[in-house]
Parts: structure tokens; sequence; C-alpha cells
């Protein structure tokens, strides 16, 4: 590599004590991160408990999608757990969660309710005509009347209610396998051992 | 097919960048000309290629194509022309395609203007340049692709965040890719000499002009980040220690120390070890900073959690590079020659401590940044850290910076005589010190900060302009690097008085008013006249009427709104601002409160412009000091 009239004499070098603490502090920072990386793909790392877990769900009255003359309040809903799912067409993500979300709804173990949030009903019809509609009923919000008091921040956004409509869980952004396999089952085996 | 055209363009921008990383550094270890001779054209082949991909986005942006993720995704039918090409950089993938670009850029910079260099540091320089071209263009199509298809098409665009549908965002990113890419020009220099094992005064001289640039530009963006947040998130607030301000403002500690510490080298050969180790620093902080923002792994304005994958592979190409240019640090470092030796008083020593305090300050925002995410990796719970901990720790090391900065230019090299720079500067500092008193006893609140703030920055400014007396007075000449320097440290003393003045004076008045209601804040008076609706392009404002008099006489008719956009109903402040010179008046819409009254907010904002004037010196002091032509002029004998 190098000449060898350029060989360093062995003093030379720098101080071992500051190579080793160099050494130290970038393994220890290499470190961190790698940790932050690891904790990044966990979209509740951040959020404090949503005020509404173990609450009960916001009492709300909305008409159905397919069928805007048959209204469907929380009372209805009462009685076993279900999952609600708040979604748009415009929402990039929420078709980015559709394929999970189809999946966990064809096991058919929880009733998943779709709410619709500030949307078009023609362009929603048109969405679930060309993705599927895993939905065993679909709530229209149009002008995002309820969406404060479930304190909807943006669409996707998942809460599992149990019978007695307490909401258990709650998740915010596009739901993945990873998070079906670990956070929400696990809560809805819970919701379903207290039933 | 042209999504398919850009992501081939990439491809072979990539395999490019794996040649120029290859056969140059080894041709200039084994001293092969032919393989050398690649540098060159691989850079400019690396250029057209990554700028041919970059065409063939905005194409898609520009003409609508919601067939492509990236573009469906990040753009709507109803956005403005000019937004649909902001709107390429507007999300990860294409700010890393942004960036990747503005590396290219610098890329084929250096290989034009490097011809007076010998091949094999020219071949060393582009060689380390395409490794790490190599490293974004991999991260770019492995894990982020722009050009991703979505099938089918949709029919719709989901829409721009609104927040960076503003003039300011337009062109922030682009200064501050600029800036942070920028680095690493010293950087591939320092690992070129490291490389090389010998550094030569007459190659840093080259490098010190990119250096200068480099912090021009980053100072320019961090300024423009600054403004946007000032007017575009209607808290009036300037600076938030934000982890992702902090991500741009760490590189730009350490790019200012490493101006000052290439400077001794290239003049007496001292800091040699230290310089390389700076340059190094500032380019691993720009890719620790691209990495901090767009891995998630700080939560800053990131809403959603961000595939881990991404993160994983950004850290294992900043290990590699940041890892594998320390250890070779450690192995070369230690047989630099020492330069000329200097005593206590000189200007070495004040330059020494320049390069400390800037780096402790550095130090200090790493910690306090990465500190949240230690306290969770150790279940200490979670915890923010804040501007109290950031404010008073920077005031502390910024201080001692401040009062030694007119001494810096006065002093001579090498040995000075202590007593005869104060004697020089004594009369200026009671003038400092009186103008403090003063700023004391007349500021109507934030009496300390006041007279920090004024003494400070006359004192920086009287101290800077001493030292232009001193040389033109004696018959010397100004070289335009003295006259950048006087630029960026008269910067320095507007920025201060800027900084503290608009902390110490600020009034802020919440209240709710109805139309015809007034409300007096000192010699200010706001008649609110009451909200109209505006239908804009893509979206629908409240939009607020304030008349604004000052003195009795009428100032200004500012207009505040509240923005609905369309898709997806995220709603906008516009703040009303009547800028000045001395201070703006800035008017914010809050909640309608019923009945017709609204929450409205009001900030005096007193000498605010000279925070970013202050900057946008700084800056200027950067690129007058780069067009310096003895920097151009690269002897043939070593210098003594």
């Amino acid at each position: 590599m190098t000449t060898p009239n350029r060989e360093p004499a062995p003093q030379q070098g720098l101080p071992v004590v500051a190579v080793v603490i160099g050494a130290l502090f970038f393994v220890g920072l290499v470190g961190l991160m790698l940790y932050g990386v690891m904790r990044s793909g966990d979209a509740e790392r951040d959020v404090l408990p949503s005020a509404l877990i173990d609450r009960p769900a916001p009492e709300f009255t909305l008409p159905i999608l397919h069928d805007p003359s048959v209204q469907v309040g929380s009372a209805e809903l009462r009685g076993a757990p279900y999952l609600l799912n708040v979604w748009g067409s415009w929402c990039a993500a929420c078709r980015d969660e559709h394929p999970v979300l189809t999946k966990f709804a064809e096991t058919r173990r929880v009733r998943v309710v779709g709410y619709n949030w500030k949307d078009e009903p023609a362009d929603a019809l048109r969405w679930l005509e060309q993705f599927g509609n895993p939905f065993f009923v679909v709530l229209a919000d149009q002008e995002g009347r309820y969406a404060l008091d479930w304190g909807v921040a943006g669409a996707p956004e998942t809460f599992l209610v149990d019978g007695n409509g307490i909401v258990r869980w709650k998740h915010t952004g596009p739901l993945t396998e990873q998070i079906v396999a670990e956070r929400l089952l696990p809560a809805l085996e819970q919701v379903e051992r207290q039933q | 097919m042209l999504p398919e055209l850009g992501q081939v363009l990439l491809v072979l921008a990539l395999l490019v960048a794996l040649l120029q990383a290859v056969l140059p550094i080894a041709g200039a270890q084994r001293g092969n000309a032919a393989w050398m001779a690649v540098a060159r054209p691989a850079s400019f082949a690396q250029l057209a290629l990554v700028a041919g991909a970059f065409a063939l986005l905005t194409y898609a942006f520009v003409s609508q194509d919601f067939s492509v993720r990236y573009v469906a995704t990040n753009s709507n039918s109803l956005l403005p022309l000019v937004y649909r090409y902001t709107a390429v950089w507007g999300s990860h993938e294409g700010s890393l395609l942004l960036w990747t670009l503005v590396l290219a850029c610098w890329n084929g910079a250096v290989a034009l203007f490097s011809r007076r260099l010998p091949e094999p540091v020219m071949a060393r320089v582009l060689g380390v340049m395409g490794i790490v071209a190599f490293g974004f263009l991999a991260f770019l199509i492995f894990t982020s692709n722009p050009f991703e298809r979505l099938i089918p098409a949709a029919a719709e665009g989901r829409d721009l965040n609104p927040l960076l549908q503003d003039p300011g965002m337009i062109i922030h990113p682009p200064m501050q890719y600029v800036g942070w890419a920028g680095f690493s020009v010293p950087f591939a220099f320092a690992i070129a000499a490291l490389l090389d094992g010998r550094i030569d005064a007459r190659w840093l001289r080259w490098t010190r002009p990119w250096t200068n640039i480099a912090w021009a530009f980053l100072s320019v963006g961090i300024a423009l980040g600054s403004w946007w947040a000032y007017y575009e998130l209607g808290w009036g607030g300037w600076w938030f220690w934000d982890p992702v301000e902090n991500a741009a403002f760490m590189p730009w500690l350490v790019g200012a120390a490493l101006i000052h510490s290439q400077a001794v080298t290239e003049k007496r050969g001292s800091f040699a070890g230290w310089t390389l180790l700076l340059a190094i620093a500032a380019f691993s902080l720009s890719l620790m900073g691209t990495f901090l923002v767009r891995s998630g792994v700080l939560t800053s304005v990131h809403a959603f959690a961000s595939d881990p994958a991404r993160g994983l592979f950004i850290l294992v190409f900043l290990g590699l590079v940041i890892g594998g240019s320390l250890l070779l640090y450690a192995l070369r470092a230690g047989r630099l020659e020492a330069g000329a030796g200097f005593q206590p008083a000189s200007r070495e020593t004040l330059l020494l401590l320049n390069n400390l305090l800037l780096a402790s300050a550095c130090a200090m925002i790493l910690l306090g940044t990465l500190y949240p995410l230690l306290a969770d990796a150790l279940d200490l719970g979670k915890i923010s850290v804040g501007p109290p901990y950031f404010g008073l720790l920077f005031f502390v090391l910024m201080a001692p910076l401040v009062a030694l900065v007119p001494f810096g230019p006065l002093a001579r090299w090498q040995r000075d005589q202590a007593s005869r720079v104060v004697a020089m500067l004594l009369p200026w500092l009671l003038v400092a010190l009186a103008a403090g008193v003063v700023a004391f006893f007349m500021a109507p609140q934030g009496a300390w900060k006041s007279a920090f703030g004024v003494a400070g920055a006359a004192w920086v400014i009287l101290g800077t302009a001493r030292f232009v007396w001193s040389r033109l007075g004696n018959g010397g000449r100004m070289t335009p690097e003295m006259w950048g320097m006087v630029l960026a440290h008269v910067g320095i003393g507007v920025f201060l008085a800027g900084a503290l003045l608009v902390e110490a004076q600020n009034v802020q008045r919440e209240v709710a008013l109805r139309p015809g209601e007034s409300l007096q804040v000192g010699r200010h008076e706001f008649v609110f006249q009451g909200v109209d609706q505006l239908r804009g392009p893509n979206y629908l404002a409240d939009r607020g009427h304030v008349l604004v008099r000052r003195g009795g006489r009428e100032l200004t008719l500012l207009h505040p709104e509240k923005r609905a956009y369309a898709s997806g109903g995220q709603v906008m402040t516009e703040a009303g601002i009547r800028p000045g010179l001395f201070g703006d008046v800035y008017v914010a819409l809050g909640e309608s409160l019923g009945d017709g009254a609204w929450a409205v907010r009001v900030h005096i904002k007193p000498f605010v412009r000279w925070i970013w004037g202050g900057a946008f010196l700084m800056a200027l002091g950067g690129v007058v000091t780069a067009t310096d032509r003895r920097f151009r002029r690269i002897p043939q004998e070593k210098s003594p």
C-alpha cells in the first residue's frame, strides 16, 4: 500500500486510550441506532396509551354506506366484540393494509366494522367493489361527525371494542401481518376470555 | 414505460458508481493510470444517469401518472403545477433521489474542477465519492424505489402533504441537501489523504472552497427551514430543537469548526489530524442526519411507523462508511506530520478554542437528541429533551465563542502578545458594553437578554470592523478570503442581536375577538374585521381580516388563513405577517368560537428578520471566501 520509507515509527500511532474510547463510543452509538431501528417498525412505541383504552367507546349513530336509510349505532353493535377500522378511498395507506385486513376478516373471529371517514359515498363504494369488501357493515361518516370523539388523527386507524362497548386496543397507521399477529390477536384473546 | 426506464437508469448509475468506487482507488494504490482515468468519465456518466432518472420522476408528477405508487401517494389532480415539481421531493423516496442527484452534481463538479490535482489524488477523491454514491443508489433501488408501480393505477392521488405546499418548501430541501452532500468533498479528500498516508497543504488548499460552499448552502437551508417553520406552523417560533432541526444543525456546527481548522492546517500545517477528523465528522453527521430524518428512529413529524428494513439498510451503510473511515483514521492519523508549534497567545490557540467550543456544542446537541432513545433503550421511561436543556447549554457554550470572535483575526499566527490585541479591542469593548447598558435600561421587558444581545452584537461587529480598519489602515489589502470572514462574523453579530432581542421582547396575546372588536398591544392596535371564505385550487380557507394600526396610523391589513385541504381534511394555518426590518407583526387565526367570534393569536416580534439575515450573511461569507483565487493556484512545490 505505501512505500517502505513512509512506514510509521512505532511510537507515532494515536494514543491507545483515545482509540479505545473512540471505538467504544462508536459501538455504543451503532448499538443505540440499531435499537432505534428495531423499534421504528413499532407504531405504538411513542403512542401514549390512548385516552379511550379501557373506557366506553363513544356513542354514535351513523347511516350505512350501502343503504343510507338504515342507521346503525353503538348500541346495536354491543353484545359481542368488534373491530372498527377507519378508512377512506382517498387514503393510500388504507389500500396497503387492505389485504391484511381482508385476511383477518376472513377468519370470522370477530366482526370487522368499516368506518368510512370523510369520503364521497360513490368513491367509497367503487373502492370496495375494486378491492373487495371484507366488512361486516360499513358506517359512513361523511362530515367526520364522530371521528373527534374517537380521537381519530388520520386514516387508517383501528379500534378493538369488547362486547360491553369498552375500547380495549387501538392501532394508528396501517395494519401489517406482524401487528395483527403480535398485537391484535393477543388483545383479542384477552377480550374473548373476558366474555 | 417511462418509470421502468427511470429504474433502469438508476441501476445503470449503481453499476457506474461501483466502477467509480473500485477502479480509481485500486489504480491509485497500484499506480495504474488507465484505472485512475476511469474516475472522471464515470462521474459524468453517473450524473447524467441520475439526472435522467430524476427528470423521469418529475415527468411522472407533472403528467399525473397515478400508476406510480409514489406519485399517487404524494400528488393529486388538483395540485397546482409548481407543487407538482416540488412534490418530487415531498416524501421519502423522492427526497432520497434528490439527495443522490445532488451528490452526483458535487461528484460531477469535482470531476470537472480537479484537473490541476495530481491523478492519484483526483482518483482517490472521486473513488471515495463513488463509494458514497453507490451506497445511496443501492439504498434507493433496494428499499425505496420511487418508480414502483401501483397496480391497478389509482384514479386519484392522495395529495402532497399540505405542510409542504408552500414556496419556502420549494427551495429548503434542495439547499439542505446541497449542504449535506457537499461535505462529501472534504470527506473524500480526508479519506484520500489517509489512504495516501500523508496530508499535503496544497491539496488541502484545493478543498477549502468546497467546504465553504457546502457550509454556505447548509446555512441557507437551515435558515429557510427556520423561516418556513416561523410562518407556516403558526406558532411564531423560529427554532424548536426538534430532532430534524438538530440533524441539520450538528453538521453545520462541525462544518464551521472544519472551515476554521482547515485554514490553520493549510497555512501553518498544524491540526492536520484534527482537520481530517472534522472532515470525517462533518460528513458522518450529515449521513446520520439523513438517517435520523429518514429512518423514523426518532419521532418528530413522522406520524406513522416506518419500515425497519430501510433503517437497517442505511444503518449498515452508515456503520461501514463511518466505521471504516474512523478505523482508517485510527491506523493512519498517528503518522501525520505535526505542523509548526505555537504559543498560548496566538491565533492557533484561538482557533483551537473555536473548534473545541463548536465541537462541544455539537456533542451536547447529539446527546440531547439521542437521549430520549437512550432512556427508552435503558427503560427509563419516555423522556423528551426540550428547549430548556438545549437553550441553556448552547448559550453557555456559545457565549465564550462570541467573546473570542474579534480576537481571532487580529491575533498573529504562532506567537503574539495578548496585551497588543487587547489594547486594540479595548475601546470597542467599552462601546459594546455601553450599548448593552443602554439596552438594559431601554428594554420594555427581558432586560438581561436584550443587553446580552445588543452588547454581543456590537462587540462582534465592532471588533470585526476593527480588523478591517487595521488591515486597510496599514496599507494592507483585503483578500476575498478576509472579506468572507468579515461578512460571516458580522452575520454572527446580526444573528445574535435578532435571536436574543426576539426572545427577550416577543409579545404574544391570544384573545377571542368578534368582528369590530379590537386589541391593543403596546403601540399596536389590532381591529378584527371578520372572516370570509376563500376557495383555493385544492383547499377551502377561512380568511380573517385584521387591520393593524401603529400609533393611531393605519399600518397594514393582514389576512391570516386557516386552510382545509380537499384531500384528507388536514387544516393548515397561514399566518398573516407584516415583515419589518425592526420587527414583524404576526397574526394567526385560531378556532371559530361561535357567534362570529374567533380565537386570534397576535405576536409582535422585534428584530426577528435579523436571525435569517445573519444566517444569510454567514452563507454569503462562505461563498465570498470560496471565490478567493488563491485556492485555485496550486503551487508545484510544497509550501514551507
